[in-house]
């Protein structure tokens, strides 16, 4: 009976060839899309000048920009009065402003200022660009200076050596890429046989509302996990992000996500009179679960209320986990922690789709 | 008769009256139109932050010299950081470990001998999970080092060195230095996305599966009124939401607003236009809702939340994934808004995004129109 109901529910979405398509070819699409675009690290800041010093010291500090290969000129500008059009049109992402005296007070004084103008359209970029500068100056000083040079700070940044955003957004995306389909497809499982007609006949069979919801759920959860697999391949072989942890955690706990997933899908599902209805809900319900997770914006800078209500989130949890995972090498008895408020999720709804099934007021 | 000004403006009126019965009618389609938009004002105006607050280092301090308690005094002056210091690196390593600290600072017991010899060495460790963070952390303590060697020789009466080249930065556009303040601008633009594309191209997806507008195709209404009533009808959807945007910006997040609200909302009505244009496309092609739904999600909302500028910023893509970026219109508006919002009305991106944004409506709503044929296949 169970099989049955499975077989008929893998068919309903896997018949058409263009839902096949769907289901994979987004995911791969995306991998790729957010492993490569979504970063915060600044490779590339374009760059203008005023430099009404134009002496030694200047040209000497300008050559140390060039030469990290992150800073490129785009403009040399003769007056400060120049600098609004060039950062108002975007062209340059800041401007280094070298006043006439520069140089004459770095030799006779031992110091002098160094006016940056950083365009604050996008203030975290602004602020990685001006945190370069400031990087860039203090070696310059240093190599100028002869007594008391600061302590060398030795840095080494653990599971993510060159601190790109890629690792860890990428591990994050296996749990995040199939839910939103997969919410999607459980949310409208029973919409669409409720629209056309077709679940009050499922209900007058034999078959129980949790044989009904379980039948409905295992397939949802297959496919997600295929997704989650499709992801984690292209992590691994693809960005060549080395998997410290072992594959068989990872799937034990996008397991539990994904049964978590299924079951609040399938509670929209329950909960709605047609398809349209189904896909708006799970859409509402997925925006704030994506954007509350931790995916882009750390969960920590969330004000405590916010914090308080991601303990909801099972994607939070599942992105803290497949990142200690995969990245850090963590085993399943040191992230059991995240497993609760997993399972609280699917332990709670998937019964009510099973009891919404028959007892939806409409 | 029909096709008289006054036929025309009836059955428009009629259909417009339609759509907008059945758009009230449904709750589900207020939830979008209305209840995620006001969601993601608060979600993006009071949850969401990229500013470091609160990084929490952990300094290990082996050492018990006034040199080695500076480095800690200057580090503990920072407002970005929680500071706690323990006695020994074993301690302070349980912690990283435990994910109680993001980076933990090491100064060994032989710390003043070598800083007076000149050759001292720290060792930081980062949390690599979060490389924003990370990466402020390592220019905090990089800083506070600077500052504590300054001390060091101060306490020794030696003459302090030159301080050499200070950076004094301006941070124009935005001086609070305050993430919210793009966010939000940014957000008029993935509500409008979210109503234009996403809400239309289901909505008339529906009509096309259920077969709605097969039966509207036997009345005397033409395909270019069926269009127009839903352009409408969305259209002011799409405008409220604006509307609660702005009064949000200004009411709640006090976003500043430098530039002109009149071209603003030319902007806006023209990146409308371009936004339905996609979900009747969409809609179009796809012709049922799970399809309709998953590529508006896919095509219009993620894009523009992910490829736009709008959270990752287009200077840091890699130049195939910010080509992809400019070919979306979304990208064009996003950066309309945040200038006009943040640093003025400069005429030539207002103008040059205004004309991109134009092109692209009128194309868009052409190939709906010959899209949306009277057809039954």
């Amino acid at each position: 009976m169970l099989l049955n109901l499975c077989r008929k529910e893998f068919l309903v979405a896997l018949t058409d060839p263009a839902s096949r398509v769907i289901l994979v070819a987004p995911v791969i699409l995306q991998s790729l899309l957010f492993g490569y675009g979504a970063t915060f690290d600044l490779n590339d800041v374009p760059y203008a000048v005023v430099d009404q010093s134009r002496g030694e010291q200047s040209a000497q500090l300008l050559a140390r920009l060039d030469g990290t290969g992150k800073f490129h000129r785009v403009a040399t500008l003769h007056s400060p009065a120049q600098i609004a059009d060039v950062i108002d049109s975007g062209q340059a992402l800041l401007v280094l402003h070298f006043a006439t005296d520069f140089d004459s007070r770095l030799s006779s004084q031992g110091t002098a200022p160094l006016q940056v103008v950083l365009d604050g359209r996008n203030s975290t970029t602004a602020g990685s660009a001006a945190a370069q500068i400031r990087a860039v100056v203090t070696r310059f000083n240093a190599s100028r200076r002869t007594s008391g040079v600061p302590v060398a700070v030795e840095t080494r940044a653990w599971f993510n050596p060159n601190l790109e955003t890629r690792w860890s957004i990428l591990p994050a995306l296996t749990a995040s890429l199939s839910m939103i389909q997969v919410m999607l497809l459980a949310a409208l499982s029973v919409a669409r046989e409720r629209e056309q007609g077709t679940f009050d006949q499922l209900l007058v069979t034999p078959a129980t509302p949790s044989q009904i919801m379980i039948g409905k759920a295992i397939p949802a959860i297959v496919i997600g996990l295929i997704q989650s697999a499709i992801v984690v391949l292209i992590a691994v072989f693809w960005f060549r992000i080395p998997m410290a942890g072992s594959m068989a955690s990872l799937a034990v706990g996008l397991l539990v996500f994904t049964i978590a997933v299924v079951g609040i899908g399938l509670s929209i599902s329950a909960l709605s009179a047609n398809m349209q209805q189904a896909t708006l809900y799970a859409f509402v319900t997925l925006v704030p679960l994506v954007l509350l997770s931790g995916l882009a914006t750390p969960v920590r800078n969330m004000p405590e209320g916010f914090q308080i209500a991601t303990y909801a989130n099972p994607l939070r949890f599942a992105i803290d986990l497949a990142r200690r995972v995969y990245l850090e090498g963590a085993t399943l008895s040191q992230v059991w922690h995240d497993f609760i408020p997993m399972a609280c999720v699917a332990v709670l709804t998937l019964p009510l789709a099973a009891w919404l099934f028959r007892h939806r007021l409409v | 008769m029909i096709g008289t000004a006054r036929a025309f403006r009836q059955r428009l009126f009629a259909l417009i009256k339609k759509e907008f019965r059945q758009l009230l009618r449904d709750r589900s389609n207020l939830l979008i139109g209305i209840g995620l938009p006001i969601v993601l004002i608060l979600i993006f105006g009071y949850g969401l932050s990229l500013d470091v607050r609160d990084a929490r280092l952990v300094v290990a301090l082996e050492d018990a010299s006034p040199a080695a308690h500076d480095v800690v005094a200057s580090l503990e002056g920072s407002t970005y950081m929680k500071v706690s210091v323990v006695r020994s690196a074993a301690e302070a390593r349980r912690r990283m470990d435990a994910h109680q600290a993001d980076a933990m600072l090491y100064l060994r017991s032989d710390f003043a001998r070598h800083a007076a010899a000149g050759d001292a060495k720290v060792q930081l460790l980062l949390h690599g999970d979060d490389p924003i963070r990370t990466a402020s952390i390592r220019g905090y303590v990089e800083d506070a080092m600077a500052v504590a060697e300054q001390k060091r020789l101060d306490r020794r009466g030696k003459p302090a060195p030159e301080a050499g080249v200070v950076v004094v930065d301006r941070m124009w556009f935005n001086y609070a230095n305050n993430s919210t303040w793009y966010l939000v601008p940014g957000l008029i633009v993935l509500i409008m996305t979210l109503i234009g594309s996403f809400l239309t191209a289901l909505v008339m997806a529906r009509e096309w599966e259920r077969g709605t507008l097969e039966a509207l195709f036997v009345t005397p209404v033409r395909p270019m009124e069926i269009l127009l009533a839903k352009i409408v009808t969305y259209f002011v959807v799409g405008l409220a939401g604006l509307g609660m945007c702005l009064l949000a910006a200004k009411l709640l997040f006090g976003v500043p607003m430098q530039g002109s609200l009149l071209v603003l909302l030319i902007a806006s009505m023209l990146y409308m236009a371009v936004a339905l244009g996609v979900g009747l496309l969409i809609s179009a092609f796809t012709k049922n809702q799970f399809m309709a739904s998953q590529v508006a999600i896919l095509a219009s909302f993620m894009p523009t939340l992910m490829l736009t500028g709008f959270v990752f910023d287009l200077h840091n893509v890699p130049q195939a994934v910010s080509v992809a970026g400019h070919l979306l219109p979304a990208t064009y508006f996003m950066e309309l808004v945040k200038t006009v919002f943040l640093a003025g009305t400069y005429w030539p991106v207002v103008l040059k995004d205004c004309a991109i944004l134009a092109l692209y409506a009128v194309v868009l709503l052409v190939l709906s129109r010959v899209a949306t044929r009277k057809r039954l296949d």
